[in-house]
C-alpha cells in the first residue's frame, strides 16, 4: 500500500509524513496510543502521545519512566506538518480515535470503540474522514448487545439472588475499563463491594481522573472470619479457579463480556452466569460508526476483519483488511472467538 | 413458553446438581399440567421429528436477518450451533417491520402462549404444511418469540433440543413436587405415552394401578468394577455371566400381545420379528430382560452385523437369513402379571430357566406342528398348562391365531430364546482365568451379580458389577480436527486419527472424548496454528501429535478408507513421548481383526 498517509509496517500502522506510529506492536521513536489496553499500549517506545484522560492509567501500564505527552480531545498537535488530534472512542477512560490530516487528506484510526454510552468515559464521536481504520472485534451480525441498563439490572438482581441463596458474588471483568464500568453500575445499597488486588490501582486511577465510583474495599483487607455472603467481589478473569477464591466460602461466579453472547463460550468457562456487556461496538454499532464517518475507504483490523471487509465491499465500499499481529499469532479467528484477550 | 425458556436458561446456566433440581422443582410447582407434560417429554430427551429442514430454516433466517448466506456461514462457524445462530441473527420481536409482524396472523393465537399451545397448535402440525405455509409460520414465530424463548423454539423445530439434565434428576424433582414414589414415576415414564395434562396427573398419582400393557420396567444397570473382584467377598455370593455386546432389551408378553423394547426406550418389535414370534410363546404376564444378539451356529456374531438389522428400512429375507438373532435372557421381572423384581436373583433365575425351557418345548411343537397341520400344537397346550401351575392359561394357538406369525421362526432349528449361561468357577482365580479369555468368546468381559439381589432401578452401586476386559489400544496421529458442539462449540474437540499405510497416513478412527480440558485447550491451540487446509468446518492439521486410542471392537469395513471400523474409540492419553513415525501401522491394526 504505497503512497498512503498511513502504511502497514512491521511495527503496525505508521505515518511516513509525520514519522510516528499508532499503537505500534514494537518499540518506535514516536508512538501515538489510542488507549491503555496492553494490545495497544506496548512498552519500550521512546515517546508516547495520548489523551489527557488516559494519562494516569497509561502511566500505570507503561511504568514511571515512560515519556508520555498528552493532548485534550479535539486539540490539534502538529507533528512534522501532520495535524494529529484525539476524538473520544467511548471504549474506556481516555480512549481515543486518532485523526490525521495532511495536505487535505483525513484519516481516522478508531482504536477500540463502542457507540453505546458509558458513564466512565467520554462518549464516542463520529469524525468525518476519507479513510477510516476500524476495529472489528465483534464484526459478526450475531453480536448485538442488549441494552446496558437491562444487563446492569440483571447483575444487581443476580447479586441479590445470591445473597438469598447464601452465596458471595464473584464477578469477573477485565481489570481496565470493564471493571470500573461495572462498579459504576452496581447498586451499593445491596451490599459491600470488594475488589481483587489487581484492580486497586486502576480503580484509583479512575477516581483520580474524576470518574465517580461507589466505595470499594480490597478483599485482602477484610478481617479474618468476615462474612462474605452479602459481598460483591470484582476480579480479573485470571483469578477464576485459583486458591484466592477459597476464602469466600460458597460463591456464585459471573463474567461480564461481549463473548458471553455466545452460549458455547459462556458454558465453556464453567461459570454460573454470563452477562453480555462489552466495551466494543456490536455489529450494528460498527456499521453505524463506519457510515457516520462518510469515509470513501475503510481499512478493517483487529477481529473479524475479513468478514466485515467483505460485507462492506458487497455494500459497494472500498474496504480492505489490515492484519494485526495478535491475529497472526492466534490464527484467523482465534483471539476473537476464545475471548482470551485482555478486553472485550 | 416463557416459563419453559426460563427453566431451560436456569438449567443451562448452572453446573450444580442441587441448583438444577431446584430449578426443576420451581418449574413443576407452577407449570400448567399440559405444559409440564411437554416440558418433561423434552427434558428427558424425547422429541418430535424435525419439523422443518435446516436448509429451509437457514434460507428464512438469512432473509429475516437481511444478510447474505455466506455471512450466516461465518456466524454459524463462530457460534457452533445452528439453532443458536438463527436465534442470534434474526431480529428481536421489537425490531421487525410492521408489515412483517402483520404476517403473525398466520399463528393460531395472539399474545404470549404456554408451551403446550406452541407445541400442539404450531409445532406438531408444521410438518404437514407446504413450504410457503411453513415459511410464514416460522417467520411469524420469530417475530413473536425473542431471546431464550426463541432459542428453545428453534431447538424444538430442529429436533435438537437437549439440556444437561438426566432423567433421574427430572424424576427426583417430580417426586419432590408430588410426593409420589420415584421408582413408580420412572416406570410410568417408560414405554409409549402422549404428553398431556391427563398423563402428567397420572404420572404423579400415588396409587399404582397402571394399565399400559406395553410398558417396560426401568433397566437395572451395573457399575464398572475398578477393584480386584476378590474384594467383593466370597465367590459363592455371586453369579457370573458373560458381558454380551448387543442390544439390551425387554421382552414383554401381556394381554395377548408382545413388545420388545430397547434400553434406549425404542419399541424394536418390528426389527426382530423372530423374537416377537418367540415372545408369543410365553405365557401371559411375563417380562424378560435380556440381550438381542446376532447369533449363528451356536455362537455370537460381531455387533456390526446387528447394525445391518437396525439400520435398514426394510428387513429383506436376505438380511433375516444372514443375521439371525436371539434373545439371551438375563432376568425375569414379571411373572403371572406380578412384578417380581424384589425377589432374590436366585429365585428369578430359577423361574427364568423354567420359562425358557417351556418356550423351547413350545417352539419344538410350533415349528414341527407347522408342517403337520395344527394337531400337535393343541396337544401340547394341555401339557404345559399342567406344567405351568399358576401360570396364566392364555394359549399361543387359540389366543390370537390371526396375529401370530410363526414364519420368522421357521428358519430356526432351535429356539431363539436362550438363557445367558452362568459361568462357574472354583474360585476367583479360576474365574479370572476364564474372564481373561473374554475376547476369544466375543464378549466384553463378565457381569457379576449378587445372588441375593433384587432387580433395582437404574445404576445402583453394590449388587451388579461389569467387569470388562481391557480395550484394544493403538497409537495414532491427529490429522483432522473439527469444532465440537454445545459447551465446546468454539473449540476444536472432534478429532480424526490416522495410522500408517506404507508412507501414507490413513484415517482410521474418530474420537471425541478422553482429554482433560487443559489438553483440549492445548490441542485447540495446536490446531489453529497448524492448519494446512480448511474444508468446511474441518481443518487438516500438520500430522504431529500422537495419541493412544482405545476401542472396544474391530471389524472389516468397506465403507472406511482404512478398511476397518472400530467401536467406541476414545483417547486414552496424549503420547507426548511419541513422534508421528512411532504411530502404529495398518498392518498392526489388522492383526486385531477377529479371525486373523
Ligand atoms: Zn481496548
Ligand atoms: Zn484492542
Amino acid at each position: 500500500m504505497p503512497d498512503t498517509l498511513l502504511q502497514l509496517t512491521e511495527s503496525g500502522l505508521y505515518c511516513p509524513a509525520g514519522d510516528f506510529a499508532i499503537d505500534p506492536w514494537r518499540p518506535v521513536a514516536r508512538a501515538i496510543v489510542t488507549h491503555a489496553h496492553s494490545d495497544h499500549a506496548r512498552p519500550g517506545s521512546r515517546a508516547y502521545l495520548a489523551t489527557r484522560d488516559s494519562e494516569r492509567v497509561l502511566r500505570t501500564r507503561l511504568g514511571p519512566d515512560a515519556r508520555i505527552e498528552t493532548a485534550a480531545y479535539g486539540e490539534v498537535v502538529s507533528i512534522n506538518g501532520v495535524d494529529v488530534s484525539f476524538h473520544p472512542a467511548g471504549h474506556i477512560l481516555g480512549s481515543a480515535q486518532v485523526r490525521i490530516a495532511y495536505r487535505g487528506e483525513v484519516w481516522v484510526v478508531s482504536g477500540d470503540y463502542k457507540t453505546e454510552p458509558d458513564v466512565t468515559c467520554a462518549p464516542f464521536e463520529a469524525v468525518r474522514c476519507h479513510t477510516f481504520v476500524t476495529e472489528s472485534t465483534f464484526g459478526l451480525p450475531v453480536y448485538r448487545w442488549p441494552a446496558q441498563e437491562r444487563v446492569l439490572a440483571q447483575i444487581n438482581d443476580w447479586w441479590r439472588g445470591n445473597q438469598e441463596a447464601g452465596r458471595a458474588s464473584i464477578l469477573y471483568a477485565y481489570a481496565l475499563g470493564k471493571a470500573q464500568r461495572l462498579l459504576a453500575g452496581l447498586d451499593p445499597a445491596i451490599g459491600p463491594i470488594f475488589i481483587h488486588g489487581a484492580l486497586i490501582r486502576l480503580t484509583e486511577d479512575y477516581r483520580a481522573s474524576g470518574v465517580s465510583l461507589p466505595p470499594t474495599r480490597y478483599t485482602g483487607e477484610a478481617p479474618r472470619g468476615f462474612d462474605w455472603l452479602h459481598a460483591m467481589i470484582l476480579a480479573p478473569p485470571s483469578a477464576h479457579g485459583t486458591p484466592w477464591m477459597r476464602k469466600f466460602g460458597p460463591v456464585a461466579t459471573g463474567f461480564a463480556s461481549g463473548w458471553m453472547r455466545i452460549r458455547g463460550t459462556r458454558r465453556r468457562r464453567a461459570l454460573d452466569r454470563g452477562f453480555v456487556l462489552s466495551d466494543h461496538a456490536d455489529w450494528p454499532g460498527l456499521l453505524a460508526a463506519i457510515d457516520a464517518t462518510g469515509a470513501e475507504r475503510v481499512w478493517v483490523t483487529h477481529g473479524y476483519a475479513a468478514v466485515l471487509a467483505r460485507w462492506l465491499q458487497e455494500q459497494g465500499r472500498d474496504a480492505a483488511v489490515v492484519p494485526t499481529r495478535f491475529e497472526g499469532e492466534m490464527g484467523d479467528d482465534g483471539a476473537a472467538e476464545t475471548g482470551e484477550g485482555e478486553e472485550a | 413458553m416463557n416459563l419453559f425458556a426460563e427453566l431451560y436458561t436456569a438449567l443451562d446456566e448452572t453446573n450444580r446438581t442441587s441448583a438444577k433440581v431446584d430449578a426443576l422443582v420451581r418449574y413443576f410447582e407452577c407449570a400448567d399440567p399440559a405444559d409440564a407434560a411437554w416440558a418433561l417429554y423434552f427434558l428427558i430427551g424425547r422429541r418430535p421429528r424435525q419439523a422443518v429442514s435446516m436448509p429451509r430454516l437457514r434460507a428464512w433466517a438469512v432473509e429475516a436477518a437481511a444478510i447474505p448466506d455466506w455471512l450466516f456461514g461465518e456466524s454459524y462457524d463462530a457460534v457452533g450451533d445452528f439453532a443458536e445462530t438463527v436465534t442470534l441473527l434474526v431480529p428481536e420481536p421489537g425490531e421487525w417491520h410492521p408489515a412483517d409482524v402483520a404476517s403473525a396472523s398466520v399463528l393460531p393465537f395472539d399474545g404470549p402462549q404456554p408451551l403446550h399451545r406452541w407445541v400442539e397448535a404450531v409445532l406438531l402440525p408444521l410438518r404437514e404444511r407446504d413450504e410457503a405455509e411453513q415459511r410464514a409460520i416460522i417467520l411469524a414465530a420469530w417475530a413473536t418469540l425473542g431471546g431464550a424463548e426463541r432459542f428453545v423454539w428453534n431447538k424444538l423445530i430442529t429436533g435438537a433440543f437437549r439440556v444437561g439434565v438426566s432423567q433421574q434428576l427430572v424424576v427426583r424433582a417430580l417426586a419432590r413436587v408430588s410426593g409420589a414414589d420415584s421408582a413408580a414415576i420412572t416406570h410410568r415414564l417408560m414405554g409409549e405415552w402422549q404428553p398431556s395434562a391427563a398423563f402428567y396427573q397420572a404420572l404423579l398419582a400415588h396409587d399404582s394401578a397402571d394399565t399400559d400393557v406395553s410398558r417396560p420396567y426401568p433397566f437395572c444397570l451395573a457399575y464398572p468394577l475398578d477393584d480386584a473382584p476378590e474384594t467383593l467377598g466370597p465367590l459363592a455370593e455371586w453369579q457370573a455371566e458373560w458381558k454380551w455386546d448387543g442390544i439390551r432389551a425387554q421382552l414383554i408378553r401381556r394381554a395377548g400381545q408382545v413388545f420388545l423394547w430397547s434400553r434406549g426406550e425404542d419399541l424394536i418389535s418390528d426389527r426382530f420379528p423372530e423374537i416377537t414370534a418367540i415372545g408369543a410363546l410365553l405365557p401371559d404376564g411375563v417380562v424378560i430382560d435380556g440381550e438381542v444378539l446376532p447369533w449363528k451356529d451356536g455362537t455370537v456374531l460381531p455387533f456390526a452385523q446387528l447394525q445391518r438389522r437396525i439400520g435398514r428400512r426394510d428387513l429383506t429375507r436376505n438380511v433375516l437369513d444372514e443375521v439371525p438373532v436371539v434373545l439371551l435372557a438375563y432376568d425375569l421381572l414379571e411373572l403371572d402379571g406380578v412384578d417380581v423384581r424384589d425377589r432374590p436373583l436366585t429365585w428369578r433365575r430359577a423361574q427364568l430357566e423354567w420359562l425358557v425351557a417351556l418356550v423351547a418345548g413350545r417352539f419344538e411343537g410350533e415349528t414341527r406342528g407347522h408342517g403337520e397341520q395344527e394337531t400337535r400344537g393343541h396337544g401340547e397346550q394341555g401339557t404345559w398348562r399342567q406344567e405351568g401351575g399358576g401360570v396364566s392359561s392364555a394359549g399361543f394357538v387359540s389366543e390370537k391365531p390371526s396375529s401370530l406369525d410363526n414364519a420368522p421362526l421357521l428358519r430356526y432349528s432351535a429356539t431363539p430364546l436362550l438363557l445367558s449361561p452362568i459361568v462357574t468357577a472354583t474360585d476367583w482365580n479360576d474365574l479370572a482365568a476364564q474372564w481373561a479369555m473374554s475376547r476369544e468368546r466375543n464378549v466384553e468381559g463378565m457381569m457379576l451379580k449378587r445372588r441375593e439381589s433384587a432387580y433395582r432401578v437404574g445404576r445402583v452401586r453394590g449388587d451388579w458389577w461389569k467387569w470388562k476386559v481391557a480395550p484394544y489400544t493403538v497409537d495414532a496421529v491427529l490429522i483432522y480436527a473439527q469444532r465440537g458442539s454445545g459447551k465446546r462449540a468454539s473449540l476444536y474437540t472432534d478429532y480424526t486419527f490416522a495410522v500408517w499405510d506404507g508412507d501414507r497416513l490413513v484415517p482410521f478412527a474418530k474420537a471425541y472424548s478422553g482429554l482433560t480440558d487443559e489438553e483440549i485447550r492445548q490441542v485447540d491451540a495446536f490446531v489453529r496454528r497448524n492448519t494446512l487446509e480448511k474444508f468446511g468446518p474441518v481443518r487438516t492439521v500438520t500430522p504431529e501429535l500422537v495419541f493412544e486410542l482405545a476401542f472396544e471392537g474391530i471389524q472389516r469395513s468397506a465403507r472406511h478408507k482404512s478398511g476397518i471400523a472400530v467401536r467406541f474409540p476414545r483417547i486414552l492419553r496424549w503420547r507426548h513421548d511419541k513422534r508421528p513415525a512411532d504411530a502404529d501401522t495398518i498392518e498392526t491394526v489388522r492383526t486385531m481383526l477377529p479371525g486373523d
